[in-house]
């Protein structure tokens, strides 16, 4: 149970989630990286790029400070790894299953937010675009690959969210494993 | 198959012309020649065929001679990548028009926007080249350039005084402790107003030791020999047991002034200078040198401030031979030697005496030898001349006719160029005897083969330099490109695969494996390292000062669009400085500036530089500007507008980016 609260303090180390862009102009791709509490890439420079390239079709700019759960998530991820060694310490099975339940839920929760700001900035489009096609949408996909325009979007948890996931497992486990010993 | 057969019939009778052109010299160029047609095509079309997206194995740098400039090649391929500016002002990349680099090629005499440049040398470390530097020399107005491989840019380049064609330069010890640049026209010392016909009395030739910093490659004069006004031609340094001696060819050790043609190649021997630069260096800590006033510009690139500053100097150290016992001998060597080119051990000092038809080499070991047992021919001006005898280690007899330069494979063999015969001669050292030769189209001057003249060669290719180009291309007017040919001397034979043409008139190149060029390679400059006095850091601070009639324009360019774009308040009359800032923070996005009526080049400015262009308008209107660099699906649209009204107008000075309707 301790080690779930570990795993989930991994997500300040390592991104949660990446969007990767492929085009023939780009061959080693640009790369962007969300984490708990920022919006990064494989280079300083790559949110910049990324934002030049959104321009064209009147994307809004990706600005990290207008995300407020860059903010707020931070806390409840720490407040959730706190909780786990807490309930590490008691040991209470019912608090394990309660805690795992509660992360799915948070994590749910987590990916619908993505796909919502997905939404927001693949459709909240600048009326007076250079490039506008009826019809389009930029929105990259939540999960797998997508051809938007000249760019094939790929999009996949990164380290920090597969840890994360496996926190979620773990704990699971954890429950499961208590279960087993008392029964 | 049926194509293959036609071009083999067609390349056969060009080979015939070949031959006779050639043929005058030796009969026996013919083998490696062959394999340009024929079956065998294909199989060297393989050796030089770089696929699309592939990189080559070696980098090669040529100096563009007139062209004043250094271009960059691919290996095998011959592909050309860059032309880097370094003596020349060059107006697609603003170089000695921007603010920024036009004190690059300022010199003692103002600013100079062109020169020759001949030999580039890189820097070396243990004797073997390491991908830091690539020095080049200026021979017209003496001075020798620092590019910085990094970033493929000039940062420095320092004149030479007491000094009058800067041909022997800059070649460099095995650890760049320094760079060279001797005379090649010997020039009074001090200048001064003296008749011509004093040459042998009034006129001198200097030796100069450039340090290089090792840290930062910064350039300094260390010291200058002076010797006689004899015509200093090439140079190369020791390495392994001669390191800490450098040797300079000469010819008209007979001091002449006129009609050289003849009047220089009367000796039968002239020298090559063997100068201990650990010696000298003992000197000048001894206080033994001459503080000679000399006015000499050093110019410097600042990375930081993206500025290059010249600043003048006036004195320079002069040692004088009959002062410094052991500081210079003289090997003699027959006819007239231009290159003078060590082994890779050290031992071999080989002199291409160009009149002959045989190579003269030379043993370290014996020199030494020989001075310890003072076996001295004479002594000219303080400087032992030794005895031939004693310091000959063989002679390649009969090898060619006019040998130039010389290089090494690092197997035990010596490749020399032969322009009268227009051949490379492969030949073995210690035995002295020919192992292959191989013709060249035409003429050839230098020849280049990776590290070649460095403690370990990368003895996989040989590139020939050609003097002479008639047949061997599409024809281009009365003005032809020189030409290279790519050998592979990988083999027992040498195997002719491939010609290209080069830029301007190629003098030497230096050939690097890339491994050791690309980790160093900066894809843009960082924004925030930016230290240039009108830089512009975002769109926001993006504004105009007027300052009387000058008037500052900060400027930013990103994908699409200049910040400002329309500015108006400016008038006939003002000095109008552009200082253009480009955001960009990718590879490989330049953005370019012009403006209607500029009278200087473009700007073209790499992500997260900085660069000036000065406009003075003559006539009110109002006048375009635009980014000349394609730099996106947008970029058509990347233009702006600049308001000017008489000089006596009242428009107010403004500027703004994107609608501006209400006002």
């Amino acid at each position: 149970m301790a080690a779930s609260g570990l795993l989930l303090l991994t997500l300040f180390v390592w991104p949660m989630w990446s969007i990767t862009l492929l085009a023939p102009q780009y061959p080693q791709g640009v790369k962007m990286f969300i984490y708990i509490n920022k919006i990064g890439g494989d280079t300083p420079n790559s949110l910049q790029n990324i934002n030049i390239l959104n321009h064209y079709v009147g994307m809004e700019l990706i600005k990290p400070e207008s995300i407020p759960e860059l903010t707020y998530f931070p806390y409840i991820v720490v407040g959730m790894a706190v909780l786990a060694f807490v309930f590490a310490f008691i040991g209470n099975k019912k608090l394990f299953l309660l805690w795992a339940l509660l992360m799915t839920l948070l994590a749910l929760v987590g990916i619908y937010d993505f796909y919502l700001w997905e939404y927001h900035y693949g459709h909240n489009l600048d009326p007076h675009a250079p490039i506008q096609i009826p019809g389009a949408s930029y929105q990259p996909p939540l999960l797998g690959t997508k051809v938007i325009l000249n760019f094939t979007a790929i999009s996949l948890p990164a380290v920090g969210g597969y840890l994360a996931g496996a926190a979620i497992l773990l704990s699971y486990l954890a429950w499961w494993l208590k279960k087993k010993v008392k029964g | 198959m049926k194509n293959l057969f036609f071009k083999g019939f067609l390349l056969l009778p060009l080979f015939a012309v070949g031959l006779f052109l050639t043929g005058c010299g030796n009969s026996q160029g013919g083998d490696s020649g062959k394999t340009t047609g024929g079956a065998l095509a294909s199989n060297v079309a393989e050796q030089v065929y770089v696929a699309p997206g592939e990189y080559d194995e070696f980098y090669a740098f040529f100096s563009g001679g007139f062209s004043g400039q250094v271009t960059v090649h691919g290996l095998p391929s011959g592909r050309l990548f860059k032309t880097i500016p370094v003596f020349s002002v060059d107006a697609e990349k603003a170089y000695g028009f921007n603010e920024e680099t036009k004190p690059m090629l300022m010199t003692s005499h103002g600013f100079i926007p062109w020169d020759d440049s001949h030999h580039p040398e890189l820097s070396q470390t243990n004797g073997e080249t390491d991908g830091r530097w690539l020095f080049i020399n200026a021979n017209n107005t003496p001075r020798v350039a620092r590019i910085d491989l990094s970033e493929f840019e000039t940062v420095e380049i320092i004149e030479i005084p007491n000094s009058g064609g800067n041909h022997s330069s800059p070649f460099t010890t095995m650890n760049t402790e320094y760079v060279v640049a001797g005379t090649r026209f010997g020039v009074p010392y001090p200048q001064q107003d003296v008749a011509i016909n004093e040459y042998a009395d009034k006129f001198k030739a200097t030796l100069s030791f450039i340090k290089v910093d090792p840290e930062t490659g910064k350039m300094s004069i260390a010291f200058q020999v002076l010797l006689p006004a004899f015509d200093f031609d090439l140079a190369h340094s020791g390495k392994g047991d001669s390191h800490g001696w450098m040797f300079f060819s000469s010819y008209n050790t007979e001091e002449k002034h006129t009609l050289l043609e003849v009047e220089a190649s009367q000796n039968d021997k002239d020298y090559i200078a063997a100068i201990n630069w650990k010696k000298a260096e003992e000197y000048v800590k001894q206080g033994k040198f001459h503080e000679v006033s000399a006015r000499y510009a050093h110019n410097f690139y600042d990375e930081e401030t993206q500025q290059a500053t010249s600043e003048m100097l006036n004195t320079v150290k002069v040692l004088i031979p009959e002062e410094c016992p052991g500081l210079v001998y003289f090997l003699p060597t027959p006819k007239s030697p231009h290159g003078v080119d060590v082994d890779p051990t050290g031992e071999y000092i080989v002199g291409n005496g160009k009149l002959s038809a045989n190579l003269t080499v030379h043993s370290f070991s014996k020199m030494l030898k020989a001075i310890e047992n003072k076996a001295f021919e004479t002594t000219i001006d303080g400087v032992p001349v030794l005895k031939f005898e004693e310091v000959v280690a063989g002679t390649v007899k009969d090898a060619g006719l006019g040998p130039l330069h010389t290089e090494f494979d690092g197997k035990g063999y010596a490749y020399t160029s032969f322009f009268i015969s227009s051949e490379v001669v492969k030949w073995k050292l210690g035995t002295w005897e020919v192992a292959d030769r191989a013709p060249t189209y035409y003429s050839i001057g230098h020849l280049m083969i990776p590290g070649g003249d460095s403690h370990k060669p990368q003895g996989k290719y040989l590139v020939a330099m050609n003097k002479i180009t008639k047949d061997r291309y599409l024809p281009t007017g009365p003005e032809l490109c020189h030409s290279a040919q790519l050998y592979d001397i990988s083999g027992d034979k040498m195997k002719l695969l491939l010609d290209f043409p080069t830029m301007g008139e190629p003098h030497y190149a230096q050939g690097i494996s890339a491994d050791r060029i690309i980790p160093r390679q900066k894809k843009f400059y960082k924004l925030e390292e930016n230290k240039h006095p009108h830089r512009t850091m975002g769109e926001k601070d993006a504004r105009v000062e007027r300052n009387g009639k000058e008037v500052h324009v900060y400027m930013t360019t990103i994908r699409s669009h200049f910040a400002p774009d329309n500015i108006e308040g400016i008038k006939v009359g003002d000095k109008v400085y552009f200082h253009v800032t480009n955001l960009e923070q990718d590879w490989d996005v330049p953005h370019g500036f012009a403006i209607l009526g500029a009278r200087t080049s473009e700007l073209l400015v790499m992500p997260g530089q900085t660069e000036t262009l000065v406009w003075e308008p003559k006539a009110e209107g109002v006048y375009p500007f635009y980014c000349t660099d394609f730099c996106s699906a947008l970029h058509q649209e990347m233009q702006g507008y600049v308001r000017v009204s008489g000089s006596n107008a009242n428009t107010p000075l403004k500027w703004s980016l994107g609608s501006n309707e209400e006002e």
